[in-house]
């Protein structure tokens, strides 16, 4: 009886949810399967086929899985390293690695426009002790190195946890067993730490495949992706039935890998678990 | 040994990584030159002209209010659902866990335009279209951060209190609230978090007018850069430096305390 009623104390949850989640996603739904006169139409879901709109979802796909690939990469050894750190000082290092997380990401944008552009600071340097400068800004590298830089700590965080989880007397025991550090690492801490994994990859390869500021900002209108052709479709060309049907396939696309992703690990560890 | 030294690089490597770009910003902060690389001697000139640059002021306390006010009353709509949720059998928790992770998973653009549409249709777009999208993407922080303190927390002790006469509200102040605080506040600093970094949801469902920090950055370096930009980088840097400081530290003297 009094569970009963403490129940209720989620309504006000559930009507926000219902009006803004669930009413919200109805409308891009409706929006994408109508034609600008409101008729039934699956031009645009089906227009992801025209060369343009395909082009910049295949592109936003590579990108977004170098991105996550490289964050991975970094990631895992930096983990590991941050974990058998047994200083007194282990709380200040993990600090400061998720610091930067905290600085607005705009701001992060800006100082890699900064970084790459032509004259700035990384191809001073190179020009200083004679190397040619690199000439990355406006191109699909530059914005994967901005994506990496900003998506980094989502996946340090869920591998660090999940790695400082593990009991030392795992590792303890399976060391008196007569375990090497590679049998230990891959029958115990790689398997241990998948689920981790598991997070970081959706955590970072979601905004990647989805971002559109960063490739605005740094790919200078040549780096065309497929949240830029979304963005450019509501905020330029006003056709609103256009870009809600080139959203529904752009979120297919984000539960498609998630659903990947998932089946691939168990139901453990979750990102904020 | 070897191995020492290598971790120690490498931790180095990604330090410079992550910092090069911040320091670099510092440090053209207080450069009087606008050419990026040429170092034209201290000034804090970007300083003064970064808090006589209203709007840019405006923005700053447009996302002060916003986050402030979205974190606190997602923390309320959150920690009530959370209670909710707690109490109700296997399959509905199972369903409502369910649906607070749709909005955290979803893309950020997908979520902006879908309550942009809905908003348009009903309303016009303003300061309280952020607002309230801003409180739908923070409720699901809170919610995670609370249900697993509530799950920690000693049911018997609750129900010893209503045994001994205490009313539910009374009982629930004095047992289950301290137990469940620390969740709430660190629920309601990462909704403050999200809210600060919000750049999508934000860009979506604001009018004409109304900026945040992220959405007027934005417009400006479509523009091109100015070294306000620079000196208003160092000032959010210090802030998020002092914040998180705090945050990080301070519970730990807490429980030593306590102990």
């Amino acid at each position: 009886m009094r569970n009963l009623k403490r129940q209720f104390l989620a309504g006000p949850y559930i009507l926000w949810m219902a009006g803004f989640i669930l009413l919200p996603t109805l409308m891009i739904l409706y929006y994408a399967f109508t034609s600008t006169s409101g008729d039934f139409s699956l031009l645009n879901v089906t227009s992801i086929t025209f060369s343009v709109h395909f082009k910049s979802l295949m592109l936003s796909l590579k990108l977004a899985l170098i991105c996550t690939v490289i964050c991975l990469i970094l990631s895992y050894p930096l983990a590991m390293i941050l974990n058998n750190l047994k200083t007194k000082s282990q709380g200040l290092i993990v600090f400061i690695f998720i610091l930067p997380m905290w600085m607005n990401f705009m701001l992060r944008i800006l100082a890699w426009r900064l970084l790459l552009s032509n004259n700035g600071v990384i191809n001073s340097v190179l020009g200083f002790i004679g190397l040619p400068g690199l000439d990355i800004l406006n191109t699909p590298t530059a914005v994967v190195f901005c994506m990496v830089y900003d998506f980094l700590p989502f996946m340090v965080l869920p591998v660090y946890n999940a790695m400082a989880r593990i009991q030392p007397d795992i590792i303890e025991a399976a060391k008196d067993l007569g375990a090497g550090n590679l049998t230990i690492f891959f029958r115990i801490i790689l398997p241990l730490t998948m689920s981790g994994v598991i997070s970081g990859i959706i955590m970072v390869f979601v905004p990647a495949l989805t971002s559109f500021a960063i490739s605005d900002l740094l790919g200078g209108g040549k780096v065309l992706l497929i949240g830029n052709v979304i963005e450019q479709a509501f905020m330029q060309e006003y056709n609103w039935n256009l870009g809600s049907g080139l959203s529904v396939v752009l979120m297919v696309f984000v539960i498609a890998s998630m659903a990947l992703m998932n089946s691939h690990g168990d139901e453990g560890g979750g990102t904020f678990a | 040994m070897i191995k020492k030294s290598a971790e120690r690089i490498y931790l180095f490597l990604i330090f410079l990584f992550l910092y090069l770009p911040i320091l670099v910003l510092i440090v053209l902060s207080f450069n009087d030159s606008k050419a990026k690389v040429v170092w034209g001697g201290f000034t804090v000139r970007w300083y003064k002209e970064l808090f006589s640059n209203t709007a840019i002021m405006e923005a700053f306390s447009t996302t002060i209010f916003v986050s402030l006010a979205s974190a606190l009353l997602a923390t309320i709509l959150g920690t009530l659902a959370a209670l909710g949720i707690d109490a109700m059998k296997k399959r509905g928790r199972t369903i409502m866990l369910g649906a607070t992770n749709i909005p955290l998973l979803n893309a950020d653009i997908v979520t902006g335009i879908s309550m942009m549409l809905l908003f348009v249709r009903f309303t016009r777009l303003g300061l309280s279209t952020v607002l309230i999208a801003h409180i739908t993407f923070n409720i699901p922080y809170v919610i995670l951060n609370v249900l697993p303190k509530l799950k920690q927390s000693s049911r018997t002790t609750y129900e010893a209190a209503l045994d001994l006469g205490a009313t539910p509200l009374y009982a629930f102040y004095k047992i289950t609230w301290p137990q469940i605080l620390p969740g709430v506040l660190s629920g309601f600093l990462m909704a403050m978090t999200m809210s600060l970094d919000d750049f999508s949801v934000t860009y979506f469902t604001k009018g004409a007018g109304i900026n945040t920090l992220s959405t007027i950055i934005y417009t400006e370096m479509r523009k091109g850069i100015r070294p306000e930009m620079y000196a208003l980088s160092t000032i959010l840097f210090l802030i998020a430096l002092i914040l998180l400081l705090f945050i990080n530290f301070r519970p730990a003297v807490r429980r030593e305390r306590q102990d």
